[in-house]
């Protein structure tokens, strides 16, 4: 089982009180009216499925009740980073530095 | 020998049980004595009983060869009565208690005379991958042969008959280390660490910690002997506050972050186990640092019908000698490729067993085991190779070099040791090879985990005990140790010798020889995870503790690579069998799904409500009068509530506040209708879709104020509901201020609906007229009922007039009563939630997870005028668009008559035009709900119908298997009322 840090509590919890709330990133444009099809498409159906770092959404179900992201590996299930909803979405460097 | 009148194989002063009490016990029906403490195989053992199964392909005859978990032979039945039968326990594990009782198993009809047998004769048609080879084509075949066969031949054992009756327990638990493995170096390392501070938690499988040390009457640590070093270490962590000592616990799962599973069991020993105590228990441990000390395995030889019972490993010949005052033979040979075999003949030959033979298979022997060997006149054949063996139930002879025979009937191997790397494998480790001991080793432990003594590879116990100290950062100790002997070197793989006849077992438990990994590997299988799959080799309940390094070095000779090319295959949890209660623990009967009740629950109960299952809740479901059966119940309920009134427990409605200064706004985004405009003081039936189109969920919502609805769910829908309200606040819309409550379990909610509804709550509510005028259909009011705080709906589930009154959950069964109270000598009635389910379809009110399925939309569901079309935004608006969405032919909710009255059709029966066509029939659609009306005389049914609207009268059928299909007539789906009039009273 993995402890989840969540970035609202400041804490690490086991993960029985977290919920996956798939990738993360995605923005609901502002305008959908305007989006085409293959828009739309790739917006709500189209989901990566990396063998490796993965930013994915969690949420604090059983805790605070809040909508974070993460940095994880696929591969070790391994967590590098939580961070608040709305922050923005780390950079290639960045993760490069947290997979040291 | 000083062999017991009972037990001609037990040593009288030899072991640590030496004083202890007698015991009765039965194996397959014969009864046996033996001598509490040990185990059942050392008991059978005591009383020259080798034979204790029978091989799972070949049904060849097995006797036990080890002392402990890795033994792959002797499994078990044991059996208290008929719930508590425990299949497939290694007798070699199995403590022994007064009583005990077990039975052999995979054999038939019994252990010495065995029919199955039959297939060892013909094991040249059953090579390896022979169920690959054989079990293909024809297709036909698969039902009727092979899938019968495969079952009866699979699966070792039998279940018990009844439902376990046993408790168990789980816990969870924290430690700064977390030691596996009780022996020196786990006991080094613990009491290491407690000294510099530490919390720890030590756990070993066996029941008295001290691991090999228990086994070894030679070395000594200090002066003392090893066994007295032992327990005097275990009393001392056993004393301190900052250690929990677990023994009957196996570590056998290792997770991420230093989370490791145990199961302790506490019964399976004990004669008669005490009600208060739980069978097993599962320990879920997080640890800032594990150590393993999991020691390590010994091998077997591979050499021709290396199987025969009487053949054991020469450690466990120790163990069984030293612990338990048991001989395996009164003549024994030897055949080794280590110096620990020598230890074992020697403790046997000092208590005058005959070991008139040792093969070793290494051209040279130290001077100082020679010595010894000819102090007690043993012949010792270096260079040697074991051709062969003689004897069906039990081995009578040992074969070297083709042409020595010798007399034995009991022969102990040794082909070295096998570092125990499951938890650390398991850890994601990976193992590293080392070519020049020829064996895998821990590498770098990706986790704060640290491998010490054997299972680290150390060969010695000092070595051992220096690393178990450094492991938690203390300074390693010089011990005074003598007369320990090093379990390093052995070999891997068969043995050298022309093998013209005879079977080499490499994996006992499955059957698997060395000439099946061959062939394996020339059939074109060449990695070390396809010989396994292909061979069945390590895949057995052992998972390959004796075997896995030999199939690996048979395989890699073959491929002609070395060892670590070949590959290890993956170590997986549960390092050993594990039984589903150790899971399961408490959550089983009514803690399997805890079960909801509503406070109006007690009441339905005690008024004879029959009861039904709906989400997590229990509901009641209807009413029996006396007399009635449950389509008279209902149809009087709901005809009551049409010509009088009804009164209904709708508590589990889910409810969520939304509140706040964006609340209507939120409420736009989320829902299709449109919230802003409404009036406080007025509800409105909304829909919610995913962001796809489809229908999520559905209510009625009161708007109390500006700033504060009041939403309802669908009973089942309200978690996730709240989830999908929060993901969007959250995350799409984090500048709105909107804050969301789930108040589900705050309110009961009591629905009082029929023609005199008004009549019976008017008394009873303060601060609200009820007048068509003051509170027409689709109001809400926050008044009083009852004196009680309450909020107050006038709407509709039923198509009649009706309210439905929320009041504080702890309110909720007084106010019910109160309302019943009223209610009752007006000749209404008490209605559950099928009455409730015939009253909405009679008025086409669909429900949502019933009538659609996740792919309906708001215009499949005749729900169009639920959608705001003014609306800039909200879920699923985008969606809707879709061509898919938007093309003709979608299948659509509409109501069905029978053409029959009186047939009710089953909900999820297909609809095709054309009965007659061939099969498979192109199906239209499906019936979604169907009930009997009794109001109207006659079945009603809902059901979604490709392009159903524009079928509207049209005949189509529902096929029925072996009977002639249903017509029935496509139609609207209000049957009941269509002008809607009987809602405003
Ligand atoms: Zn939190």
């Amino acid at each position: 089982m993995l402890l989840i840090h969540c970035p609202y509590c400041e804490a690490e919890r086991p993960e029985l009180e977290f919920a996956n709330a798939g990738e993360a990133h995605i923005v609901r444009p502002k305008d959908m009216s305007q989006m085409s099809d293959e828009d739309f498409e790739a917006m709500f159906f189209i989901r990566d499925n990396p063998k490796g770092i993965n930013l994915e959404r969690w949420r604090h179900v059983h805790g605070c009740g809040r909508f974070f992201n993460a940095i994880r590996s696929t591969v070790t299930d391994k967590f590098l980073k939580t961070y608040k909803a709305g922050e923005p979405r780390p950079s290639g460097d960045e993760i490069a530095e947290l997979m040291k | 020998m000083k062999p017991s009148s009972t037990q001609p194989f037990r040593i009288a002063k030899r072991g640590a049980l030496s004083a202890a009490r007698e015991v009765q016990f039965t194996f397959d029906g014969r009864s046996y004595a033996g001598l509490e403490g040990e185990t059942l195989a050392s008991a059978l053992l005591a009383n020259g009983v080798h034979l204790m199964g029978r091989s799972f392909k070949y049904h060849r005859p097995r006797g036990v060869m080890a002392a402990g978990v890795e033994e792959p032979n002797a499994l078990v039945g044991i059996t208290r009565d008929n719930a508590r039968h425990t299949p497939n326990v290694r007798a070699s594990v199995q403590e022994l208690y007064d009583g005990l009782t077990a039975t052999s198993q995979n054999r038939f009809p019994t252990l010495n005379f065995d029919l199955g047998a039959f297939n060892s004769l013909m094991s040249t048609f059953f090579p390896a991958g022979f169920y690959y080879k054989t079990f293909k084509w024809p297709r036909s075949a698969w039902d009727k042969v092979y899938e019968p066969f495969i079952r009866r031949a699979a699966g070792l054992g039998t279940a018990p008959s009844e439902a376990d009756p046993d408790r168990y327990a789980n816990r969870f638990a924290h430690c700064d280390v977390l030691v596996i493995g009780g022996g020196a170096s786990g006991m080094m390392a613990a009491k290491t660490a407690v000294d510099r501070g530490q919390s720890v938690i030590l756990c070993d499988e066996n029941p008295t910690l001290g691991g090999w040390l228990l086994s070894d009457t030679d070395v000594t640590i200090d002066g003392q002997p090893g066994v007295q070093w032992a327990a005097t270490m275990a009393t001392g962590l056993a004393a301190h506050d900052n250690v929990r000592l677990l023994t009957r616990t196996t570590g056998f799962g290792y997770f991420q972050q230093n989370m490791v599973a145990l199961a302790e069991r506490l019964t399976d020993h004990l004669a008669t186990p005490g009600p208060a105590l739980p069978r097993e228990r599962l320990w879920q441990v997080r640890a800032k640092r594990v150590v393993l000390a999991q020691g390590a395995i010994e091998r077997h030889m591979v050499f021709p019908d290396n199987d025969r019972p009487g053949i054991v490993l020469a450690g466990a010949a120790q163990t069984w000698l030293n612990r338990y005052g048991v001989s395996v033979g009164k003549r024994v040979g030897v055949f080794t490729a280590c110096d620990t075999a020598y230890q074992a003949a020697f403790d046997l030959a000092e208590e005058g067993v005959d070991v008139p033979l040792i093969a070793d298979t290494r051209p040279q022997v130290a001077e100082d085991i020679l010595a010894q060997a000819e102090e007690f006149g043993i012949e010792i054949i270096t260079d040697a190779q074991m051709t062969g063996t003689t004897g069906r139930l039990r081995m009578n002879s040992m074969i070297v070099n083709g042409d020595r025979e010798e007399e034995v009937d009991a022969l102990i191997t040794s082909a070295g040791w096998t570092p125990s790397l499951h938890l650390y494998s398991q850890s994601r480790g990976k193992p590293q090879w080392d070519a020049k001991t020829q064996r895998f080793v821990p590498g770098q432990s990706p986790q704060d985990c640290v491998t010490v003594g054997a299972c680290n590879g150390a060969t010695d116990l000092q070595t051992a005990l220096h690393e178990a100290a450094l492991a938690v950062g203390g300074k390693p100790a010089d011990f005074a140790i003598a007369d320990d002997v090093s379990i390093a070197g052995g070999m891997i793989g068969e043995t050298r010798m022309p093998q013209k006849r005879g079977k080499a077992f490499v994996d006992f438990q499955n059957d698997v020889t060395a000439k099946d990994i061959k062939l394996a590997v020339r059939e074109g299988m060449h990695s070390i995870e396809h010989v396994k799959r292909y061979t069945t080799n390590g895949m057995a309940t052992d998972q390959g503790k004796l075997s896995n390094m030999h199939g690996l070095a048979i395989a890699a000779e073959m491929l002609d690579k070395r060892i670590p090319e070949v590959g290890l295959t993956t170590f997986r949890a549960p390092y050993t069998p594990t039984t589903f209660g150790t899971f399961v623990a408490q959550a089983t009967g009514p803690l399997f799904d805890p079960e909801r009740r509503t406070p109006i629950d007690g009441w339905a109960e005690e008024n004879g409500a029959v009861f039904e299952p709906v989400s997590l809740w229990r509901r009641a479901w209807y009413f029996p009068q006396a007399g009635e059966d449950m389509r008279e119940a209902v149809d009087r309920e709901c005809q009551t509530v049409r010509k009088t009134a009804g009164i209904f427990d709708a508590s589990t409605l889910g409810k969520i506040e939304v509140v706040g200064p964006d609340a209507a706004a939120f409420m736009d985004i989320i829902y299709t209708n449109g919230w802003s405009k409404l009036k406080p003081g007025r509800a409105k039936y909304g829909i919610m879709l995913r962001e796809d189109g489809f229908i999520y969920d559905d209510g009625v919502v009161g708007k109390l104020s500006d700033t504060r609805f009041h939403v309802t769910t669908t009973t089942g829908g309200a978690p996730r509901v709240l989830n999908h309200m929060e993901d969007y606040l959250q995350t799409e819309f984090p500048d709105m201020r909107v804050w969301l409550t789930s108040t589900s379990e705050q309110w009961a909610t009591i629905a009082v609906q029929g023609p005199k509804a008004c009549e019976i709550i008017e008394p009873l509510v303060t601060g609200q007229k009820l007048d068509n005028e003051s509170f027409p259909h689709m109001s809400v009011a926050e008044c009083k009922v009852c004196g009680v705080d309450a909020r107050l709906f006038r709407i509709s589930f039923t198509g009649e007039l009706g309210f439905e009154i929320n009041v504080p959950a702890d309110y909720g069964r007084t106010v019910w009563e109160a309302v019943w109270t009223r209610a009752k000598p007006l000749g209404a009635c008490v209605y559950g939630t099928e009455a409730m389910h015939v009253l909405r379809a009679e008025k086409g009110y669909i429900i949502v997870g019933q009538d659609t399925d996740g792919t309906v939309t708001p215009h499949d569901a005749g729900l169009s005028w639920a959608i705001a079309k003014a609306k800039p935004d909200f879920v699923g608006k985008r969606g809707l668009e879709r061509p898919d969405l938007k093309a003709p032919g979608r299948r659509q909710l509409v109501g069905l008559k029978t053409t029959d009255p009186a047939i009710v059709l089953e909900e999820g029966a297909q609809i095709v035009d054309d009965p007659e066509q061939p099969t498979p029939m192109k199906m239209l659609g499906f019936v979604t709900s169907s009930y009997w009306s009794g109001s109207l005389g006659h079945s009603i049914a809902m059901a979604l119908i490709e392009g159903g609207r524009d079928r509207i009268g049209e005949k189509l059928y529902v096929p029925v298997p072996d009977a002639e299909p249903i017509e029935v007539e496509i139609t609207g789906t209000v049957f009941w009322d269509e002008s809607g009039e009987r809602i405003h009273g």
